[in-house]
C-alpha cells in the first residue's frame, strides 16, 4: 500500500505538463480557464497538436494509434491537461464511437474512421435520445428500412450535443419493427450533409447553443453504414455508455474548478474580509474539497483494480453520481461567491476575442450561466436516478 | 500508487477476520458486554497470542515491527465485529505515545508487557471543558527535582476504568490554551489521590472520569520533554482519528451488508422491500458513502505516521469529516430501512449505529474537523 505516485509516474506528469505549456496556445488556455466559448477551429487545432505528438487518444490501444499508457498514466494525463487549461477532449469520436468501432466495426470502418477521429477530420455527434425516449432509451422510434443498397431513415433525435459542428452522426434506429423493444435496434452512421437531415438549435437556460434537434426525412445512407450486426445496436449502445462513464466523473476538471472557486472567494469580500475567510463559506468550500479528495481516491482505487485485471463494473456508476454532484456544487458556489454580480447577463463577454468593459469582476460573466448550464450533468449520460437503478441491480443485487 | 496488501497485511486480515467470525458473533458479544469488566480478558489474551497487540512494536519489545497501515487492517476487522476490548486506548494511543515520547527505560519496562496482553493503558487528555480542543488543559503538574504533583480532572478517558497506567497530560507551564507548557506523565493505577470513576458508554465500550488530587509521581514518570508534549499529543490524536476511520469503515461495511440482506428478505405487500425503488436508491447512497469513507480511511492510515504535522493533521481532518458524514448517513438510514426492528437491542443494526455515532464524537466530530480543515494553512 503506497499512496504516493512513483518517481516514474511523477516524471511522466511533468513531461506532459512541460509539453502542454509549450504547445497550448495561450488564448485557448485563457478561454478554457475563464469559461469563455471555444471556437470549433480551436478545438480541432488542439486535437491535431496532441495527435501529432502521439497523444491524440490517451485511452486507445497502441494498434489503433493510442500511446499505450496504463490507467494511472491516463489519469495523470487528464489531470495535468485540466490543470493547464487545455480544452476537454471531445468524447463523441474518441470515447464513444471510436471504441465501439474497434470492438464491433468492420475492418473497412476501422481503417477509414479511426485515423480520422485521431486527426479530428470528422466531428461526430450522438443520435440516441428522442423526444419520447429519454431514460427509457429503448423505446426509441426512429426507423431505418433497407431499400436496395441503402437504409432509409425517418424520425427525430434530440439533445444532440454540438451537432451544429458535426459532419458525422452515429445513431440508434429501429431496423426490425416486429422485434421486441431492445432487439430491433441497430447502430448506424450517417453523414450530416445527407439530404433530408435538418438541424435545429435548442437554446438552454444559460442562453447557450450547445444542443440540437436533428430531423431525418427519408434520409438515405449506404447499406454498409451499419455498425456490426443488425439488431445488436442496444448492446453496442450499452458498451458505449460504459466507456463514457469512466471519464464522466471529470475529477481533474473539478480540481481546477476548485482552484478557481478559491481564487474568486479570495477576491470577493464581506465587510472587507475575503469571502474565503468567512466561516460559512469557507466550510462550504472545505466540504466539497473533501468530497472531491475522497472521489479521487475512490477513482484511483478503481483504476488500481482495473490494472489488477478486474473489469470496471457498475461500481464506476458511482463516479458519475458523485462526480456530477461535485461539479454542480462547484458551479453553485462560484455563482454564490460573486453575489449580486451573478445577475448581469452578458453573453458577449464569453465570445472569443471580446475585449469590452466587463460588468463587475472580470470573472463574473460565466458564473450565473454556468450554474444553470450544469444542471445538465446529473441528467445526461444516464440520469443519476438511472445510475442508482443500475447500481442497485448490478452491484447490490436488488 | 499501490493499493494492494502486503503479505503481512493479508495475514493480519485473515487472522483478525477469522477471530471475529469464530469468537465475536452477536451472542458472544452480548455476553461480553454483560460481564463484570465489560470486555473479555480471555479474548485479550488471544489477541496477544495472535500478535495483534504488537503489530507496530519493535521485535525487541515483542512486536512484529509493522506500520500503521498494518494496524489499520486489524482495526477494520474489529469494526466489523464491534470489538469492545480497549484496543484503541491501549494499542493505538497508549503504545503509540510510549513509542513516540517514552524513555528507553519506560519502553523496555512497559511495551513487552503490553504485547503479552498483561498491561492496559489509557490516554487521559480531554477535560470537562475542553470539548475537542487539544490544548485546553488546566490540569497542573508542579514539581522539581524529586518529582511532580498533579491536580485536575480528565473527562471521558477511553478505556480508563481498566487501565494499569494512565498517560496524563498536564500543564507544567503556560496558559490553559497554550501549546507550550504541556507535559505527559505515566500515572499508575492506585496512586494516592487518583480517582477513576469507570462507566459504560452508549456503544458498549467503557470510559472513565478521572480526578487527580495531589497525585505524586517521580521524575521518571515524565514522558518526553517537560513542557514540550504538544506534538506528541497531536500525533496521538491523529493516530486515534486514523484508527477510528478504519474501524468505522469495517463497521459501515458490515452494517450495509446487514441492511442489504434485510431488504432482500423482508417482505411487505407480498414482495421483498428491496424491490421498491425509493429504498434501492437509499441503499445505493449508503454503498457510495461507504466507498468514499473507505478511500479516506486509506488516506488516513497512510498518513498517520507522517512527520509533516500540518499536512498530516489536515489529512486527518478531511478523513474524519468524511467518516463522520458517511457514518451518520449509513447509521441513520440503516435504522430507517429496517423499520422497528432496527431500534431494538436484540438486533445488531442498532449497535453498529451506536458505535458509528460514538466515533463521530471522539477526537473531534465532522463539524469540528470541517473547520480545522478549512482553516489549515497546509497545502
Amino acid at each position: 500500500m503506497d499512496l504516493n505516485y512513483t518517481p516514474e509516474e511523477l516524471a511522466f506528469a511533468d513531461e506532459v505538463r512541460q509539453w502542454v505549456r509549450a504547445n497550448l496556445p495561450p488564448e485557448t488556455r485563457e478561454r478554457v480557464l475563464h469559461h469563455k466559448r471555444l471556437g470549433k477551429e480551436e478545438q480541432v487545432e488542439w486535437q491535431r497538436r496532441l495527435h501529432a505528438h502521439g497523444w491524440g487518444a490517451p485511452r486507445w490501444p497502441k494498434e489503433y494509434g493510442g500511446p499505450g499508457w496504463n490507467s494511472v498514466q491516463q489519469h495523470l494525463f487528464d489531470e495535468v491537461l485540466s490543470e493547464e487549461g487545455a480544452p476537454q477532449a471531445l468524447p463523441f469520436g474518441l470515447s464513444m464511437i471510436g471504441p465501439v468501432l474497434m470492438a464491433f466495426g468492420s475492418q473497412k470502418q476501422k481503417d477509414y474512421y479511426l485515423p480520422r477521429i485521431l486527426r479530428q477530420d470528422d466531428w461526430w455527434c450522438q443520435g440516441f435520445s428522442e423526444p419520447g425516449s429519454g431514460s427509457d432509451l429503448a423505446s426509441l422510434r426512429m426507423k431505418a428500412e433497407l431499400d436496395g443498397d441503402e437504409w432509409v431513415l425517418n424520425g427525430q433525435k434530440t439533445w444532440t450535443t454540438l451537432g451544429q459542428y458535426a459532419n458525422m452522426i452515429f445513431l440508434l434506429a429501429r431496423t426490425d419493427p416486429a422485434a421486441k423493444k431492445q432487439q430491433g435496434i441497430s447502430m448506424l452512421l450517417a453523414d450530416m450533409s445527407t439530404p433530408g437531415i435538418t438541424i435545429r438549435p435548442i437554446i438552454t437556460i444559460d442562453g447557450e447553443h450547445e444542443v440540437n434537434e436533428v430531423f431525418f426525412d427519408n434520409v438515405r445512407v449506404p447499406k454498409d453504414h451499419i455498425v456490426g450486426a443488425p439488431g445488436m445496436g442496444w448492446s453496442y449502445a450499452k458498451f458505449l455508455l460504459s466507456h463514457e462513464r469512466t471519464n464522466i466523473a471529470r475529477i481533474g476538471r473539478s480540481k481546477s474548478e476548485l482552484t478557481r472557486l478559491k481564487k474568486i472567494a479570495t477576491e470577493e469580500t464581506v465587510d472587507g474580509v475575503p469571502l474565503i475567510q468567512t466561516p460559512g463559506f469557507r466550510e462550504k468550500i472545505a466540504a466539497v474539497e473533501i468530497e472531491l479528495m475522497a472521489l479521487e481516491l475512490t477513482n484511483l482505487r478503481m483504476i488500481a483494480a482495473e490494472r489488477a485485471g478486474q473489469a470496471p463494473g457498475a461500481e464506476a456508476n458511482m463516479l458519475k453520481i458523485k462526480g456530477s454532484e461535485i461539479q454542480q456544487t462547484l458551479t453553485e458556489l462560484m455563482m454564490e461567491a460573486v453575489g449580486p454580480y451573478a445577475l448581469p447577463f452578458n453573453p458577449e463577454a464569453r465570445e472569443p476575442g471580446w475585449h469590452g468593459e466587463p460588468i463587475g469582476p472580470e470573472y463574473a460573466a460565466p458564473l450565473g450561466p454556468d450554474y444553470f448550464n450544469y444542471r445538465k450533468v446529473t441528467i445526461y449520460g444516464g440520469s443519476n436516478e438511472i445510475q442508482r437503478n443500475i447500481l442497485a441491480k448490478a452491484v447490490l443485487g436488488l | 500508487m499501490d493499493f494492494s496488501l502486503s503479505d503481512t497485511q493479508q495475514m493480519l486480515r485473515d487472522t483478525a477476520a477469522r477471530l471475529i467470525r469464530e469468537r465475536y458473533g452477536f451472542e458472544a458479544r452480548a455476553k461480553i458486554l454483560a460481564s463484570a469488566d465489560g470486555f473479555s480478558r480471555e479474548l485479550w489474551a488471544t489477541f496477544a497470542e495472535l500478535g495483534l497487540l504488537g503489530v507496530e512494536l519493535a521485535e525487541e519489545h515483542g512486536g512484529i515491527g509493522g506500520t500503521f497501515q498494518d494496524l489499520a487492517i486489524v482495526l477494520e476487522a474489529f469494526g466489523r465485529g464491534m470489538v469492545v476490548e480497549p484496543y484503541i486506548p491501549t494499542v493505538v494511543l497508549g503504545a503509540g505515545l510510549l513509542r513516540a515520547a517514552g524513555s528507553d527505560a519506560q519502553k523496555a519496562e512497559l511495551l513487552p508487557r503490553l504485547a503479552e496482553g498483561k498491561l492496559f493503558l489509557a490516554f487521559a487528555h480531554g477535560e470537562p471543558k475542553s470539548r475537542y480542543s487539544l490544548t485546553h488543559v488546566t490540569t497542573t503538574a508542579r514539581g522539581g527535582a524529586d518529582g511532580y504533583t498533579l491536580d485536575g480532572a480528565k473527562a471521558v478517558v477511553l478505556g480508563g476504568d481498566c487501565a494499569d497506567y494512565l498517560i496524563v497530560s498536564a500543564r507544567t507551564a503556560g496558559k490553559p490554551d497554550a501549546q507550550d507548557g504541556l507535559s505527559l506523565f505515566l500515572v499508575e493505577r492506585g496512586a494516592p489521590g487518583l480517582k477513576i470513576r469507570g462507566y459504560p458508554t452508549v456503544d458498549g465500550t467503557r470510559a472513565a472520569e478521572v480526578t487527580l488530587q495531589g497525585v505524586r509521581v517521580p521524575r521518571s514518570a515524565l514522558m518526553g520533554p517537560e513542557g514540550g508534549a504538544f506534538p506528541f499529543i497531536q500525533q496521538a490524536s491523529d493516530r486515534g482519528i486514523a484508527a477510528l476511520c478504519s474501524e468505522a469503515v469495517g463497521n459501515m461495511q458490515a452494517l450495509n451488508e446487514v441492511t442489504l440482506d434485510y431488504l432482500k428478505t423482508r417482505t411487505q405487500f407480498g414482495v421483498p422491500i428491496g424491490s421498491f425503488q425509493v429504498l434501492q436508491h437509499h441503499m445505493v447512497d449508503m454503498y457510495i458513502a461507504h466507498e468514499q469513507a473507505k478511500s479516506m480511511a486509506i488516506l488516513a492510515a497512510g498518513r498517520a505516521d507522517s512527520t509533516d504535522a500540518p499536512a498530516r493533521t489536515k489529512a486527518m481532518s478531511a478523513a474524519k469529516v468524511q467518516i463522520g458524514r458517511s457514518g451518520r448517513f449509513i447509521g441513520q438510514w440503516a435504522i430507517q430501512l429496517h423499520g422497528g426492528i432496527g431500534t431494538t437491542m436484540e438486533y445488531n443494526a442498532g449497535h453498529y449505529f451506536k458505535r458509528l455515532t460514538s466515533i463521530d464524537r471522539t477526537f473531534g466530530d465532522a463539524d469540528f474537523h470541517l473547520t480545522r480543515f478549512a482553516t489549515s494553512d497546509a497545502a
